[in-house]
């Protein structure tokens, strides 16, 4: 028998587990990520020659009813057509029966990452809002996301930004399609029908919703969205994942109304939430620009505050021609 | 050759089927017991023997007598019957009655004489101490227990590439197993070698290369799950060792 060296041995084990892209138009190049829903491979298309990102879904049984489903509600995902959400190129059905998506490659660095190199809130800020426009999008479209977290977010090459991984959404109403109400994708957990079993929590624990926690499927809605993205807004001002601290203790340069924002868009009645993502983007973008925020009442001395600092350089110039008039007052006098 | 280090005994022997061979360790029945036997010593007598020459700093010698030793008495007291999957996985479990075995033996002051009345298996420890030698800068990097599953793995591959060899000459798929050779066990850099240069070596077109490619991995894949199943007791531990295995858990 022919040794195996450390380095074939590691080759074979991702031979083994790597999907058998045989029969479609793709050739496996390496695994990019993996998760619980299953995981992503970098792949050649060889009609088209490009490279795709391939997501193979995680469904140890998988029933042909379920495949099914899956299959339609991954063609309802590729309609959303939204500069800020990553485009759904093909589905299939691998050899082994496993579904899989072939997706735009986004070159690019994840939020997270993109944080960890940008200090400037505001920068940060700008691109929270563009999130918020694709959600909102996507909402508009009667999918909500499900699984919205900073490693779920892409900054490309050229600063757009990019909204991963709809592996897990759930399509709320019938406007892209009439028999696309209440239909999910299967994950680890989900049973042999091919709905979400009540009860099954999908997602990332510390980005979720109170009620997707719980497992309340049927609770979810937009609202469930707009408390993650209340999360990542949360990461974004204090560079850590949601936790029982309010964000201006971790971090005291946050001001009060960006923390009111948060602290609203993450508050555990759905109903106290922002009605929809381009509420928060709205908000978002009054807090960028210094005008007040629904979510957070000013008292006169924070109006006044918050005026001086938006039209700092006027109130310079009326404090200078003051002073001359004073100076020249004066000056006169003697 | 040393004719105390036969080449070509227990490791031959595949087992026949895809059954819990753990679970047929607690046969009433001889015969289906003894098969069971033959697919755990199989599947465990090689990173058995590298870990008591590692962890237990056997000599040759002593490693040989000292393996043939715990399989034997394992199958002459039924030991493997005992295995409960609730406390621990089977590979966990063997390593622990090893190394029980082992100190016992020392404790003992005992050297179990091969070619005695203990069973006496044909294992490749040829193969072992060759194994041994090229990897002798490598081992002293991991700790026992990680050390003995790493040369499980790569035991559970070897053995799986060598039946996946057997099953493509017999089924007349030779071009396969060279393909799956030539890209996949190659030794050289991957780099020099693509899906294009193996269709031009092997006179195939790209899309039949990676065709070919795809339907033998699976094979293997099918193979090494299959071998994998027969030395689990339960569909948890299948799974858990399967995500082990794959690499998706690194311990």
């Amino acid at each position: 028998m022919k040794w195996l060296s450390d380095s074939k041995v590691s080759h074979l084990r991702a031979v083994v587990g790597n999907p058998d892209f045989s029969g479609t138009k793709y050739t496996f190049v390496k695994e990019l990520a993996r998760g619980g829903m299953g995981a992503v491979y970098l792949a050649e298309d060889t009609e088209l020659n490009r490279q795709v990102a391939i997501k193979v879904l995680s469904t140890p049984e998988i029933t042909e009813d379920l495949r099914r489903r899956m299959i339609r509600e991954a063609q309802i995902i590729a309609r959303l057509e939204h500069p800020g959400i990553v485009p759904v190129h093909d589905v299939g059905v691998l050899p082994d029966g496993r579904v899989f998506y072939a997706m735009k490659f986004v070159r690019g660095v994840r939020l997270d990452e993109y944080a960890a190199n940008t200090t400037s809130t505001r920068e940060r800020l700008r691109k929270f809002q563009a999130v918020c426009d694709a959600v909102a999008f996507a909402h508009a479209h009667g999918v909500i996301h499900r699984d919205l977290k900073p490693q779920n977010i892409m900054i490309g090459s050229f600063g757009e930004v990019l909204v991963l991984d709809w592996g897990v959404a759930k399509i709320l109403r019938a406007e892209v399609s009439s028999e696309a109400d209440t239909l999910m994708l299967p994950a680890a957990g989900t049973n042999k029908a091919g709905d979400t079993a009540h009860g099954t929590v999908i997602g990332t624990r510390q980005y979720m919703s109170p009620e997707q926690a719980r497992g309340e499927i049927d609770q979810l809605d937009e609202r469930s969205d707009i408390y993650s993205l209340g999360a990542v807004f949360y990461f974004l001002l204090t560079d850590q994942a949601p936790n029982d601290e309010r964000p201006r203790t971790l971090n005291p340069k946050v001001t009060k109304p960006a923390e009111a924002i948060c602290l609203k868009a993450m508050a555990r009645d759905r109903a106290s939430r922002y009605a929809g993502a381009g509420k928060m983007s709205a908000d978002v973008s009054r807090l960028l620009d210094a005008e007040p925020v629904s979510a957070y009442r000013e008292n006169a001395y924070e109006k006044v505050s918050r005026w001086v600092g938006k039209n700092r350089f006027l109130v310079l110039l009326v404090l200078a021609y003051l002073l001359m008039r004073i100076f020249f007052i004066f000056t006169s006098r003697s | 050759m040393d004719p105390d280090t036969d080449i070509g005994g227990a490791q031959q022997r595949f087992p026949v089927t895809n059954q819990s061979a753990i679970a047929a360790a607690r046969s009433d029945d001889h015969v289906v017991r003894q098969r069971a036997f033959d697919t755990i010593l199989t599947s465990y007598w090689k990173p058995a023997y590298k870990y008591i020459r590692l962890k237990w700093q056997a000599n040759n010698e002593d490693a040989k007598d000292l393996t043939q030793g715990f399989f034997a008495n394992a199958f002459e007291k039924n030991h493997f019957a005992n295995y409960d999957a609730r406390k621990a996985s089977f590979q966990t479990f063997l390593r622990t009655c090893l190394d029980g075995f082992v100190a016992n033996e020392r404790k003992a002051g005992k050297r179990l004489k091969r070619g005695g009345d203990a069973n006496h298996f044909q294992l490749d420890f040829l193969s072992a101490e060759d194994e041994l030698a090229m990897q002798a800068t490598q081992a002293n990097d991991l700790n026992p227990e990680d050390y003995f599953h790493r040369e499980w793995v790569r035991w559970m591959f070897t053995m799986s590439v060598e039946m996946l060899r057997e099953r493509c000459q017999s089924s007349g798929r030779n071009v396969h197993f060279q393909l799956f050779e030539a890209y996949d066990l190659n030794d050289d850099d991957a780099t020099t070698v693509s899906y294009a240069s193996l269709a031009k070596t092997f006179n195939l077109d790209a899309t039949t290369v990676n065709n070919y490619l795809a339907a033998t991995r699976r094979d293997f894949r099918r193979i090494v799950l299959d071998k994998l199943r027969e030395i689990t007791a339960t569909d948890e531990e299948f799974r858990t060792e399967a995500r082990s295995l794959l690499g998706v858990d690194v311990k």
